[in-house]
């Protein structure tokens, strides 16, 4: 039996540096190719060496897929083709094309001119790898090959996302990277067919939580924000530049104005403009809403946001910044943090999920007081010393978290397991005791089997593909004449036909022509058979009430009482005979051939229980 | 296998495919050359068109004054004009299950199909088909809404009268009981209701029978071939097409190779003319208007080919110095056609695609609003009467000339010599358009713009996807009549092309041998 394998590299039981294989009819795909962002030694990047130990992996991996531009599902890309190597294609959206060699870029700046590190990949090799990628519409069949195809649906989550269906012969794989199933200020629900893929890979994030509704959400956080300014306070919100922050944006723009607010607000880095501008020419990616209003009314120009200069965070009064990146891992968003943790006034708002081991997971886990590596704040000539030095940050400031980020909570993901209706579900991209939990659930409600695979481990599922045939339209055609014009497509039904084998195709076609095909003569099976029946009745006058018996039982056959004192029902000949002795013992000699012996056995039966007395 | 030819209009098709149990109509073009037999409707009242004499037989016996008009030794009919479209006796329109849209001028009779004649299937289009439709057909609502006529003329239409007593053309024009009044934006709306979006290249399954798909045809934003296919036989239906370099995603013909039939239909409409020497002579036409002092006059349709114009005027203006010339875009859609085009980076060609990469509008015409130097209004009433300045180039609607703003137009300019007008639609004849206009003073140039494939093109494209058999309309198995001596300007083919015409059935030649069928692994397993 054919099986198929799914590896995780990242995102198993864990969030951050999304990475799994799968193998499907002897094809390697690559999905995602994510870095983490809790780490800063070589745990950032998945482990390709898994993949093969020497050298390229272009030998190994068919096509590479990349579902959206989180540098968690794209940020080892230039890691993997230009340091790794590899050269085969790697699809992606046309969003996602466009956006991610930005992020990367910033990515790349952060890491290497801003914390100093060395043998990184450069802008170059961020280039490079970009020319190997080849853009993905929704919806088209793509052909990688002359057997892999694979297909992108609409996931939400943010610009560009997409799900996509891989598929080999009749055996299939649906992987959802991040997704939503409701629709929110900027962006569309996920949405897929019924597939019934053999393996679902289900992004797992919010496994445990069903959030309540939107606009709860959406009025908290700005009820929140309101307060803060009204007292005179600081609101810090770390977002990453494209997504989140676009809907949070149009949230506070229609606020402002509703409410006549004149506190400023800032977005932070000077990707703003061109953030906006991508959102605008790929508007046919946002919700209907917006598609629909566009020409009217653009909801990316906004009035009331301006761009952030670094001066402006010592500005006295109350404002609202937007700053990249959304953990306070690094970048400007840590450095306003750290401008303002130490006054109760001011707040920030986590409206992500943030993972283990940056700024954000910290406070969020309550933390009071943070150990800083002071590098971003002492100058160069301090790091170039003994050590870098340590600062003890204390965090007066409220710690707001709402959750913001656009994926499918435990009702979306069910929701979308029974859209798609696979038969196996495999979970990344969560915490593994929440996937356990969620796993439970699965597995209770639809009864299918539910993976969890860790980072490394393999999970391999047997499939059980159909078999495709060619059949004579002869034969179809005659079968569908002995069952009345029209079939019931519902109910199973035999037919006979013979299987020919040849040439790597299988063909069904009737007996005659597989005969007349392979030069072979037909051999006659016949059964016949003797049934004893006690009937005071002359011969002729038992095969009469023979023929009546079987005239009124089989309804819609062919019988007939032929002159030569035989009864044919279709080909069984039935014939009575008796001894001089025992005139009223009467033996019914039945033949049949081996096409009809489903209707001789049935006959022989029949006649065994003996004539109805009433004929 | 069966083709049902609803209509006669070579590049406004509307045929029905029987295939396996499913019914499939592919295009529902609406002939609007019906509407030059018609007089114009002026905007704003009109004391020439309005003193017209009325028509009365040459021996007197049939006075129609009231619905026919002479102008020039021409007869028009004064009233709301009417479209001729697709035959609907031929066979009944509710058993259409599905309507493959190719591209969004072989969409405009949709309304007239889907509403009132019992259709309740699906209807197919790729996404900037459907919204430059959708803008096309508001386009023509708008324009007929906007200045109703009281009277509705079918004296004329009765045959004695039509085929006997009435000068030419109006008596040679065929079908006119069938010719219908345009549709409501309700009807549109509804008809549209049932479009689904679909993407090149993506699969759709009907009913488990047949597959189709739609292709990047290379004519339009959006435009598209379709293959039609089960398992063993495949059709291609081959609607506009183009291999020229222009604004859309480039035609992909290695799709179309091996089919069992291939029809054939929207090839250029002037197989004479190259479209990049017609665009030259645009420019150099325009270019000498405006110095002597002129203004020119493109009436052309709200989407499509004013975007390549647009593109070429704002390099060859700075270059011939006219730089501060400024452009008018005047219809009810101009703004949302311009700006759609914007967002349908994905079915643009390569070098327009990667402008949103940067990020940059695909289209220089942003840059040209940006500037001011491109304008666009909803109609010459408002903002436009104050703020339009001479001597200028306006691109406007409806090409026939005989509805939409562009009918001011000619009343304004036409009477002076230094102003020209120029036709780069291809669908209209420019005679027959300027007909009710005689006496015009305005230079005329006819430069038509038909990117679609011509017969040398499509002899090398059939040359390389060997279909075994080809369906046409019957005007492409001879040179058009105009030039019964250019034997290139026609398909010759080994076998022949099977021929339609209007109302033809025919039985396509090939036959169906095998089914697909799958085989349960457990039945399977039996056999090891």
């Amino acid at each position: 039996m054919p099986d198929i394998k799914v590896t995780p590299l990242g995102a198993g039981q864990d969030v951050g540096r999304s990475c799994i294989l799968v193998s499907i009819g002897g094809k390697n795909i690559m999905l995602d190719c994510g870095m983490h962002m809790g780490y800063n030694d070589d745990r950032r990047f998945p482990d390709f060496s898994y993949i093969t130990q020497n050298g390229r992996l272009t030998d190994y991996l068919d096509c590479v897929i990349i579902s959206h531009f989180h540098l968690d599902h794209c940020g080892a890309l230039p890691y993997m083709s230009e340091m790794v190597g590899y050269d085969g294609p790697i699809y992606m959206t046309h969003p996602t094309k466009a956006i991610c060699p930005i992020l990367l870029e910033d990515f790349r700046k952060i890491t290497v001119d801003k914390k100093g590190e060395t043998n990184f990949f450069t802008s170059q090799m961020i280039k490079d790898c970009m020319k190997k990628v080849v853009p993905l519409n929704l919806h088209q069949t793509v052909q990688v090959d002359d057997e892999l195809e694979i297909k992108a649906y609409y996931a939400g989550h943010v610009l560009g996302a997409a799900m996509v269906q891989i598929k080999v012969g009749s055996e299939s794989v649906v992987y959802t990277g991040d997704y939503n199933m409701t629709p929110d200020r900027h962006l569309g629900a996920a949405w897929i067919d019924k597939c019934r893929p053999d393996i679902l890979i289900t992004e797992s994030t919010y496994a445990t939580t069903i959030r309540d509704s939107k606009r709860c959400r959406e009025r908290d956080f700005l009820k929140k924000v309101h307060e803060s300014i009204e007292r005179g306070g600081k609101v810090l919100i770390p977002v990453f530049a494209l997504g989140r922050a676009q809907e949070l944006c149009i949230l506070l723009e229609t606020f402002w104005e509703r409410m006549n607010l004149k506190a400023p607000i800032y977005f932070s880095t000077g990707l703003t403009e061109k953030a906006n501008h991508y959102y605008k020419l790929f508007i046919t990616w946002t919700n209907q809403k917006i598609r629909k209003t566009f020409v009217q009314r653009n909801m990316f120009e906004f009035k009331h946001i301006k761009a952030f200069d670094r001066s402006y965070a010592d500005n006295p009064g109350p404002m609202v910044v937007f700053a990249t990146p959304g953990m306070l891992h690094a970048g400007q968003s840590l450095q306003i943090f750290k401008k303002w943790a130490g006054n109760e006034k001011n707040m920030v708002i986590m409206p992500g999920y943030c993972v283990q081991g940056t700024v954000g997971h910290k406070i969020l886990n309550g933390q009071k007081k943070l150990e800083m590596e002071g590098r971003a704040t002492i100058s160069l000539r301090l790091i170039d010393g003994v050590c870098a030095s340590v600062i003890i940050l204390e965090v007066k400031l409220q710690v707001e978290y709402m959750s913001f980020s656009a994926h499918a909570d435990a009702k979306g993901i069910m929701q979308l397991i029974r859209m798609a209706e696979p038969h196996n579900i495999l979970l990344v991209h969560g915490e593994a005791k929440k996937m356990a939990f969620l796993k439970d659930k699965i597995e209770q409600e639809f009864n299918i089997s539910c993976y969890m695979p860790a980072n490394g481990e393999t999970t391999t599922v047997t499939t059980n593909p159909s078999v495709p045939v060619d059949i004579s339209l002869n034969l179809l055609k005659r079968e569908m004449a002995l069952g009345g014009p029209l079939p019931d497509p519902k109910r199973p039904r035999t037919m006979h036909g013979t299987l020919i084998m040849k040439d790597n195709s299988l063909r069904l076609v009737s007996p005659e022509q597989a005969l007349k095909e392979l030069g072979l003569s037909e051999h006659q099976l016949r059964f016949t058979c003797r049934v004893h029946l006690q009937d005071p009745h002359s011969d002729t006058d038992t095969l009469s009430r023979i023929y009546s018996h079987l005239k009124s039982v089989l309804k819609g056959y062919a019988v007939q009482h032929l002159p030569d004192s035989t009864v044919m029902v279709e080909s069984i000949v039935l014939k009575v005979s008796s001894s001089a002795e025992e005139p009223d013992l009467k033996v019914v000699l039945l033949s049949w051939c081996f096409q009809d012996e489903e209707l001789g056995s049935f006959l022989s039966t029949l006649l065994k229980k003996g004539l109805p007395s009433a004929l | 296998m069966k083709l049902y030819c609803l209509s006669g209009h070579p590049t406004l098709p509307c045929n029905v495919l029987k295939f396996k149990s499913t019914t499939i109509m592919l295009d529902c073009g609406l002939d609007t050359t019906s509407a030059l037999y018609y007089l114009p409707l002026p905007l704003v009242h009109s004391p020439r068109l309005s003193k017209l004499p009325g028509w009365v037989s040459k021996d007197g016996t049939v006075n129609l004054e009231k619905e026919l008009k002479e102008c020039a030794g021409r007869v028009f009919v004064d009233s709301q004009p009417e479209f001729c479209l697709p035959e609907r006796e031929l066979l009944d329109l509710s058993t259409v299950d599905v309507i493959l849209i190719s591209n969004y001028h072989c969409m405009m009779a949709l309304p007239y199909i889907t509403e009132h004649t019992g259709f309740s299937g699906t209807v197919y289009a790729t996404e900037p088909t459907f919204q430059i439709g959708r803008l096309l057909m508001e386009e023509l609502v708008t324009f007929m809404e906007r200045v109703p006529k009281a009277q509705s003329a079918t004296c004329w239409k009765t045959k004695e009268i039509q085929r006997r007593m009435l000068p030419g053309p109006l008596k040679d024009a065929v079908d006119v009981w069938s010719w219908r009044t345009c549709y409501s934006m309700q009807e549109v709306n509804s008809a549209l209701s049932r479009v689904q979006l679909v993407g090149y290249w993506q699969k759709v399954e009907l009913f488990g029978a047949v597959q189709v798909t739609p292709l990047s045809s290379g004519y339009s934003l959006g435009s598209s071939n379709w293959i039609i296919q089960s398992h063993f036989e495949k059709v291609s239906y081959v609607s506009g097409s183009s291999l020229l370099t222009t604004h859309p995603q480039p035609m992909d013909q290695s799709s179309l190779k091996n089919s069992d039939v291939l029809i054939l239909t929207g090839l250029t409409q002037i197989p004479t003319a190259n479209p990049d020497g017609m665009l030259g002579e645009f420019c150099s036409n325009l270019a000498m208007t405006i110095r002597a002092g002129g203004n020119v006059l493109v009436p052309c349709y709200s989407s499509g080919v004013i975007y390549d114009l647009l593109e070429c005027l704002y390099q060859f203006m700075d270059s011939a110095n006219l730089g501060t010339t400024p452009f008018y875009f005047i219809s009810p859609v101009a703004n949302s056609s311009l700006e759609f085009s914007q967002i349908f980076a994905e079915w643009l060609c390569q070098n327009k695609q990667s402008k949103v990469y940067l990020p940059e509008p695909p289209f220089p015409h942003a840059e040209l609003i940006q500037t001011n130097r491109l304008k666009h209004y909803t109609s010459i009433h408002g903002e436009f009467s104050s703020e339009f300045r001479q001597p200028c180039v306006v691109f406007t609607g409806h090409p026939s000339l005989r509805f939409g703003d562009v009918v001011h137009f000619l009343e304004l300019w036409g009477k002076s010599s230094l102003n020209t007008i120029i036709f780069t639609e291809p669908d209209f004849s420019y005679l027959d358009a300027l007909a009710p206009y005689q006496p015009l003073a305005m230079k005329c140039v006819y430069c038509p713009i038909d990117t679609r494939l011509n017969f040398h093109q499509v002899a090398k494209l059939l040359k390389e996807v060997q279909p075994l058999h080809v369906v046409c309309p019957e005007q492409y198995t001879q040179p058009p009549p105009a030039q019964s001596h250019r034997s290139d300007l026609m398909l010759e083919l080994q076998p022949p092309p099977v021929a339609y015409r209007r109302c033809s059935v025919l039985g396509l030649p090939f036959r169906r041998r095998h089914e697909r069928i799958q085989l349960l692994p457990e039945v399977l397993m039996n056999y090891k």
